[in-house]
C-alpha cells in the first residue's frame, strides 16, 4: 500500500448562519482517489477554489473526511489514537514563513518539533543539524529568523519538518511570497530531498516551471481530479490546462506557439535543451 | 510631474548601533499615466519607497513631492494625499471586513466625507472597473473566491479616486489565469483612466508583459531604471541580485549560442515566436 492513499474522499464545508442553522455546504472534495508511492514527487496544480489545499489538509489530518477514507502510512486519519503518528509520518509547509517560525534563532526553530515529541536532547541536536545541512541552512542557524530572506525562512520551515524524521512532506503554495531566486533555492531543497533523501514529496503550486521535475501531476478542478500524468503528459494540453486557468512553462508555451505556425515541434516540451534539439540545434 | 523624489534615504533604528539605511539616496521622476514595474529581491526597500509615497513612512533625509508640494511640508495634508496615492498592499483581502462587498467598497469613500449616494455611486464604479459582477456585491467578502477578493480590495482603494494607484504583489498566491485577470484590468484601468500605477511584483514574466517602465531596486538604491527591454537587457547583473530575466529571454539567448540568428531583446512568448519564425525562415 501507497504512503497516502485515499478511498473516494469527499470532504464537505457546511455553512450556517448565526443561529447555527445549515445554510448551505460546497464539496470541496469529491470523490478522489489517489495512492501514492513512497519516495514519488507529487505535484497537485489547480485553480483558486479548486480543492487542492482542502485535500492537502487531509494528508496530515488537518481535515478529516465526511465520507470516504485516508490512510497516512496505512492509519486511518480517522482514528484519534493515531493523529501525532500521522502528523510526524507526514509534515507539512505552507505559504507564509512567518506564520510557521516560532524560534528566536534558527537552530532553536527546528529544535521545536522533535523536542515535543519528546526526543532526548542530544538526538534533537544531532536532528536539528542534519535538517539545516540538508536545506544549505546549516551555516545560518545561529541568527535571528527575521534577519533571513523569505527562502532562506521558508527552508527553515523545511528543516523544522525534517527534524521531526517524517516519511513525507507535504508542501502548500511554498514560493508564492517569494522572489526569484527564493523559489528557485526553496525548489532546489526539495529536490534534493526528494532525490537524495528520497522523501516522499507533494507539491502545490500555481508556478508551472517548478514541477517540470514531478513524477506524476495531479490537476484539480472542482474538487476532483481533472487529469492525472506525467509532466510532458500534462504540459501536452495546453487548450486543457488554459480551460481550468492553469498555464504552461515559458518554454512550452513557446513551442506550442511555433508549432501552431506550422514548425514540427513535439508536443509537452519541458526544457530549453529539448527545444534546441528539436529544433535541431 | 505627479511624483518626484529628491535624494531620499531612510534609516531604520536611526541613532543606534543597529542603524540600517533602508533608501539610499534615491532621485526618481513618475511622470503622469505612466505604468511602472518595481523589482527587487526581499528586503532591497521596494516596500519602504511605496510607504514614502503616501506618506506612512517620512523619509531621514530629502524630499518627496506629490504634484510639487512638499508632503513633509508643515501645513500638508496628509490625509488628502492618502486618498491622492492609494496603496493596495500585500494580500489586501485581509482588509476586507464589511458584511458585504459593496458596503466595504463604499467605506473609503464614505471616510472622505462623501454623502451615501455620491459613496455608493463610486463603489459601483470602481467595483466595475476591476470587473466583478453585480451578484457578488451583496454577497460576504469572506464568500467570494480568492480573485474577486483580490480585486474587491482593490476597488475599495479605487474607490477613492486615487491619480496613483501602488500595488504591491497583487498576483501573490494567485492562479495563473488570475494572475492575468487582475493584470489585464490593471493595465485597462491605465489606458482608459490615466492612473498612474507602481507595481511591485516577484515575477519577470508578468513585468515584462505589462509594463512602460521597470526601476529595479537593491541596497536601498535605483539600480536600473529603463523600459523592460533595456532592463532584462542587464541579465548577468539582474541575476547578481537575486533577480533574472524573463525565461523566454534566457531561450532566445541559448538559440543565439547555437547560432540561430535571433534578437536577444525579446521578452514576451509573442515576440519570440515571430523572431524564432523569421529566423528559422531566412535560414531556408
Amino acid at each position: 500500500m501507497g504512503i497516502i492513499r485515499t478511498q473516494d474522499l469527499v470532504y464537505e464545508y457546511v455553512r450556517r448562519d448565526e443561529e447555527g442553522n445549515v445554510e448551505g455546504s460546497i464539496r470541496a472534495v469529491e470523490g478522489v482517489n489517489l495512492d501514492i508511492e513512497p519516495g514519488d514527487f507529487i505535484a497537485i496544480l489547480g485553480h483558486n477554489g479548486s480543492g487542492k489545499s482542502t485535500l492537502a489538509k487531509h494528508m496530515n489530518a488537518i481535515l478529516c473526511p465526511t465520507e470516504g477514507c485516508i490512510w497516512v502510512d496505512g492509519k486511518d486519519t480517522r482514528e484519534p489514537s493515531e493523529l501525532w503518528n500521522i502528523r510526524q509520518t507526514a509534515g507539512m509547509v505552507f505559504q507564509n514563513p512567518d506564520n510557521q517560525i516560532i524560534g528566536q534563532v534558527v537552530e532553536e526553530d527546528v529544535g521545536f518539533g522533535p523536542e515535543n515529541m519528546g526526543v532526548p536532547t542530544r538526538e534533537i541536536w544531532e536532528r536539528v543539524e542534519e535538517s539545516l545541512k540538508a536545506v544549505g541552512m546549516y551555516q545560518y542557524r545561529k541568527y535571528s529568523p527575521n534577519k533571513l530572506s523569505g527562502g532562506q525562512k521558508q527552508r527553515v520551515s523545511i528543516a523544522g519538518v525534517l527534524a521531526m524524521h517524517p516519511k513525507c512532506i507535504i508542501l502548500d503554495e511554498p514560493t508564492a511570497m517569494l522572489d526569484p531566486n527564493g523559489r528557485k533555492e526553496v525548489i532546489r531543497a526539495v529536490r534534493a530531498l526528494n532525490e537524495v533523501e528520497r522523501l516522499t514529496v507533494i507539491l502545490i503550486t500555481h508556478y508551472m516551471e517548478e514541477i517540470i521535475h514531478a513524477g506524476k501531476v495531479f490537476v484539480m478542478d472542482h474538487g476532483r481530479i481533472a487529469m492525472q500524468g506525467t509532466p510532458r503528459e500534462i504540459f501536452s494540453r495546453v487548450e486543457e490546462l488554459k480551460a481550468l486557468r492553469l498555464d504552461v512553462p515559458q518554454v512550452t508555451m513557446l513551442a506550442y506557439e511555433l508549432k501552431k505556425r506550422g514548425i514540427p515541434l513535439p508536443d509537452g516540451i519541458l526544457t530549453t535543451e529539448e527545444l534546441l534539439k528539436a529544433l535541431g540545434l | 510631474m505627479p511624483i518626484v523624489l529628491d535624494h531620499v534615504s531612510y534609516v531604520y533604528e536611526a541613532d543606534t548601533p543597529l542603524a540600517r539605511k533602508a533608501l539610499d539616496d534615491i532621485c526618481l521622476e513618475i511622470p503622469d499615466g505612466q505604468f511602472v514595474g518595481v523589482i527587487g529581491h526581499t528586503g532591497s526597500g521596494k516596500s519602504t519607497l511605496m510607504q514614502h509615497l503616501n506618506g506612512l513612512m517620512k523619509a531621514t533625509s530629502g524630499h518627496v513631492y506629490f504634484n510639487g508640494e512638499d508632503i513633509d511640508g508643515e501645513k500638508y495634508d496628509k490625509k488628502k494625499l492618502r486618498s491622492r496615492v492609494g496603496l493596495v498592499f500585500q494580500y489586501p483581502e485581509h482588509q476586507l471586513f464589511e458584511i458585504d462587498v459593496f458596503t466595504d467598497v463604499c467605506f473609503g469613500p464614505k471616510n472622505l466625507g462623501l454623502t451615501q449616494e455620491e459613496a455608493e455611486a463610486r463603489a459601483r464604479e470602481a467595483l466595475e472597473l476591476v470587473g466583478l459582477p453585480e451578484e457578488v456585491y451583496r454577497q460576504s467578502p469572506f464568500e467570494i473566491s480568492g480573485g474577486q477578493k483580490r480585486r474587491a480590495a482593490i476597488a475599495g482603494v479605487l474607490a477613492m479616486k486615487p491619480q496613483v494607484l501602488i500595488l504591491d504583489e497583487p498576483t501573490a498566491g494567485l492562479d495563473p489565469k488570475g494572475r492575468d485577470e487582475i493584470l489585464q484590468q490593471i493595465k485597462r484601468l491605465q489606458t482608459q483612466t490615466g492612473l498612474t500605477i507602481l507595481l511591485v511584483s516577484h515575477s519577470m514574466e508578468d513585468v515584462a508583459e505589462y509594463v512602460d517602465r521597470i526601476l529595479v531596486m537593491n541596497d536601498g538604491r535605483i539600480m536600473l531604471d529603463g523600459t523592460p527591454k533595456e532592463v532584462f537587457g542587464h541579465v548577468e547583473e539582474l541575476e547578481r541580485v537575486g533577480l533574472a530575466a524573463p525565461q523566454v529571454t534566457y531561450i532566445m539567448r541559448a538559440l543565439k549560442k547555437k547560432g540561430l540568428e535571433v534578437d536577444v531583446d525579446v521578452i514576451t512568448i509573442r515576440e519570440a515566436t515571430e523572431e524564432i519564425l523569421k529566423a528559422l525562415q531566412d535560414r531556408g
